[in-house]
């Protein structure tokens, strides 16, 4: 056998060392000036407990000891590892260069059957720069701009693999309507009304196909669509696309979370009678094409009439690749949305549409250790993301 | 009731005879940041013919008799933004038919009355360079302009120098996005690219030895060269280069080409100036950048970082900022220094890099970017903090008038956006008009 090298035995050392650092440190102790658990009033003074990846204690600092042989990290404001309700990351890469785009495949304007997980890259650099401003879940897949572009995912944005990283491999059904997923050159979805009626073929095939058929991967994809498993994430800007989608839903009693839905404040009644939440487009996404009536107000709207809300990054085809969800919920603070209710969309009301709130999105026992620490607002632009931990571990320490 | 007709009428011609910028206003009681000079907790920002009579402390700045006098306790006064790279107004430059087109002028392709213009008022932005795209190794002349309210045509909006010319520069680009390999001819690597425009230059210096020989006998000028007219203003320090440039290499490459030719030079976006920040002061070169949030995007921008402001300070270097609309928002501008400070760059620098520093960048340090006695009343009223999110733009101004403001409802609507609001602009992300388009193709 070869000698090891100085550099690998190093290398093992070190390995060694890291290792037994985050045994060493597998109990951490997370005092906040300001400590937003999600549940009720921020803590002035808290501290959140961590042992073996799970919170284990929350509360003020006089009421929670930290037990010996605790680490401690100190923060000015501790919140909830972020969630980002809609992106692309990890299918779609930094670079934006051919190799690197997985989140649409044109062939085909109904792929319901194209699985995130097939696609996506954990350790892609989008994931690692999301995390460093304190984003620990996303929920991400193949991307707005064909009528069914492809499944979506819930990952940690652990960044190792997909098998580890994965929460949900399966979350929804990425469906866009409107101009952006219109064909040309004769190419069905042409019109609105095609793309409708080449969704209502789809679902009506799926409620007809026999037991016994042979496996066909959109039936098998359409039946959980059917059967209410998986919701439809469907992106629509306008209001006649929003009426196009409830109609849809109402038609084959199947679910569905809005995404984008800038003219959603012209239709309040209709989406609150629904039911679906809305995972609102970014604040500070750009005006044009169906999104002529985006306002930075939207969200604010939506969740003052009850709405269910939460907010997203999205999909971004050049420069920025990828925007940061807390600063989207940061204008949308400014601009209407209750504070809390704005951290909010970014955590547990993100969670709770994504259906993972059981796990992330809030500091309660028993949950992931899943926190983001600031040294002051983190809505603020001049704050600094100044840790950010997943499943109890320090993913990530640079100030940012 | 002829009689009461004909008294308002008067009254009327009254007002009219004397325009309201004729009257003496003074801003009173807001905190004044003037850029240049330390802010003041309580100050009076006296305006009068548009321009910037006095500015100083309540106690100590004499309000003129009959002046209006407006009080904004509470409120943050700043001078107006300068955006030294935008693509509002819908401009369009350089066709596809060559790579360098000095003759072609953003001033023949701009539409005055864009959405995109009255978003910038709201956002702050009182003076803007309009440029053409990033899709040429010169894609032609930019305008500088004012957003005055009202234009109807882009000569409403032309800062005019004492000689009666406009104020505008030349856009120049290098790296990937004027590459366009098999497309005729464009050039297919960046050393190409540095050759093409070399060739040029040195096309323009015998252009320009001849009008010199000439010696104003009109019998001796060379023909008259639209591309080379614009090329030997550039040498004669007359217009300045906005030289597009990402990587290291081509900011290096570019520094080089300004030291052989001596032309003028602001370098735009400069995405990787946290590598070359020392060089870039060193040549006394300003760099105007960009707030980006993530990297990449493109290939040449995989190491963009925003630290480049501090980077850039750090240096000694002049940095200031643009929106590059629509890459970033102009009603956001201010957020650039916000995100610069977040990333080392201090404070007062930050601010003056969107004021000042493009004011010097766009040759109009004696002007604007400031609030000092004779320069232009632009200036914009904040709700606090210019560097908070929760702050908001409520009033712009340009030359003493109110151009935005947010308490009025079609001004707001333009602010924050919502049905109704429109848009104008199309969404292509015009700095770069080759193949790739940003949006949902």
């Amino acid at each position: 056998m070869r000698k090891m090298t100085f550099v690998t035995k190093t290398l093992t050392s070190l390995a060694l060392l890291i290792g037994f650092a985050s045994i060493a440190f597998a109990q951490i102790a997370v005092k906040g000036e300001t400590v937003w658990t999600m549940n009720g009033d921020p803590i002035k003074d808290g501290i959140v407990l961590v042992k073996d990846g799970k919170i284990e204690a929350v509360g003020a600092a006089s009421t929670v000891q930290i037990p010996a042989g605790y680490k401690v990290i100190t923060a000015k404001v501790v919140t909830p590892g972020l969630i980002d309700a809609h992106t692309v990351i990890g299918l779609n890469g930094y670079l934006n260069q051919p190799h690197d785009q997985m989140a649409l495949d044109g062939s085909s304007p109904i792929q319901p059957e194209l699985r995130a997980i097939d696609a996506y890259y954990a350790a892609e650099i989008l994931v690692e720069w999301v995390r460093t401003f304190g984003v620990t879940t996303i929920h991400t897949g193949h991307q707005p701009s064909a009528l069914v572009s492809g499944q979506t995912m819930i990952a940690k944005t652990l960044g190792k693999s997909v098998e580890n990283d994965t929460m949900v491999p399966t979350a929804m059904i990425a469906v866009t309507l409107g101009p952006s997923a219109l064909n040309q050159g004769g190419k069905s979805p042409g019109t609105r009304a095609k793309q409708i009626a080449m969704l209502r073929a789809e679902l009506i095939k799926a409620q007809s196909a026999k037991p016994d058929a042979s496996r066909d991967l959109k039936t098998e994809m359409w039946k959980k669509v059917l059967a209410r498993e998986v919701p439809l994430l469907v992106t629509a800007e306008k209001a006649v696309d929003i009426m196009s989608a409830l109609r849809l839903a109402k038609e084959f009693k199947i679910k569905l979370v809005l995404d984008g839905a800038s003219e959603a404040p012209q239709l309040i009644a209709e989406i609150k009678e629904s039911g679906f939440p809305v995972i609102v487009h970014p604040t500070m996404a750009r005006p044009g094409g169906d999104r002529d009536s985006l306002s930075m107000e939207t969200a604010g709207k939506l969740r003052a009439a009850g709405i269910p809300v939460a907010l997203q990054s999205g999909y971004e085809g050049y420069v920025p690749k990828t925007r940061i969800v807390l600063w989207e919920a940061a204008m949308a603070a400014a601009n209407g949305l209750k504070y809390s209710d704005a951290l909010g969309s970014i955590t547990i009301d993100a969670a709770k549409i994504l259906g993972i709130d059981s796990k992330v999105g809030s500091l309660a026992v028993g949950k992931d250790a899943d926190i983001a620490m600031y040294d002051g607002d983190p809505f603020e632009f001049t704050t600094h993301c100044i840790g950010t931990m997943i499943n109890g571990t320090v993913v990530s320490s640079t100030v940012r | 009731m002829k009689q009461t007709i004909a008294s308002i009428l008067v009254m009327l011609l009254l007002f009219a005879a004397v325009p309201a910028q004729d009257a003496s206003i003074a801003f009173v009681n807001a905190k004044i940041i003037p850029i240049v000079g330390q802010p003041i907790d309580k100050g009076v920002l006296i305006v009068k013919g548009g321009k910037i009579v006095a500015v100083g402390d309540v106690n100590a700045v004499k309000i003129p008799a009959g002046a209006k006098v407006v009080d904004l306790t509470g409120k943050v006064l700043m001078p107006g933004l300068v955006d030294t790279h935008s693509h509002i107004g819908e401009g369009s430059g350089a066709d596809g038919s060559a790579p360098i087109q000095p003759d072609v002028r953003i001033f023949d392709g701009l539409n005055p009355r864009a959405g995109s213009l009255q978003r910038a008022q709201s956002g702050g932005i009182t003076t803007v360079n309009v440029m053409p795209g990033s899709g040429h190794l010169d894609s032609g002349q930019t305008l500088y302009l004012k957003l005055r309210d009202g234009a109807m045509k882009v000569e409403d909006l032309l800062i005019y120098r004492k000689d009666g010319s406009y104020f505008g520069g030349i856009k120049f680009a290098n790296g990937t996005n004027p590459i366009r390999p098999g497309g005729g001819n464009f050039p297919g690597t960046r050393a190409k690219s540095a050759a093409l425009v070399r060739e040029q230059f040195i096309k323009a210096q015998e252009y320009k030895a001849k009008i010199d020989k000439a010696a104003g006998d009109a019998t001796k000028m060379p023909t008259r060269d639209l591309a080379m007219e614009a090329l030997v203003e550039v040498l004669d320090g007359k217009r300045v280069v906005h030289f597009h440039t990402h990587r290291a290499d081509d900011v290096m490459t570019v520094l080089r080409l300004k030291q052989e030719f001596g032309f003028r030079l602001v370098l735009q976006h400069v995405s990787e100036a946290w590598k070359v920040a020392d060089e870039i002061a060193k040549a006394k070169v300003p760099a105007s950048i960009i707030m980006i949030e993530a990297p990449g995007g493109k290939l040449e921008t995989m190491d963009v970082s925003m630290t480049n402001g501090a980077a850039l300070e750090k240096a000694g270097a002049l940095a200031g900022f643009h929106t590059d609309d629509q890459i970033t928002d102009s009603r956001w501008f201010l957020r650039s220094a916000a995100l610069a400070v977040r990333f080392g760059m201090s404070r007062d620098k930050a601010l003056y890099g969107m004021t000042m520093a493009g004011a010097i960048m766009l040759d109009m340090a004696d002007r604007v970017g400031s609030l000092e006695a004779g320069k232009d009343a632009d200036f914009i009223v904040l709700s606090g903090d210019p560097l908070s999110v929760y702050t908001h733009i409520e009033q712009t101004w340009v030359e003493g008038k109110n151009v935005f403001d947010r308490s009025n409802p079609a001004d707001y609507l333009i602010a924050v956006g919502g049905f109704g609001a429109g848009s104008d602009q199309s969404f292509d992300l015009d700095c770069f008009d080759g193949d790739i388009q940003g949006g949902r193709q």
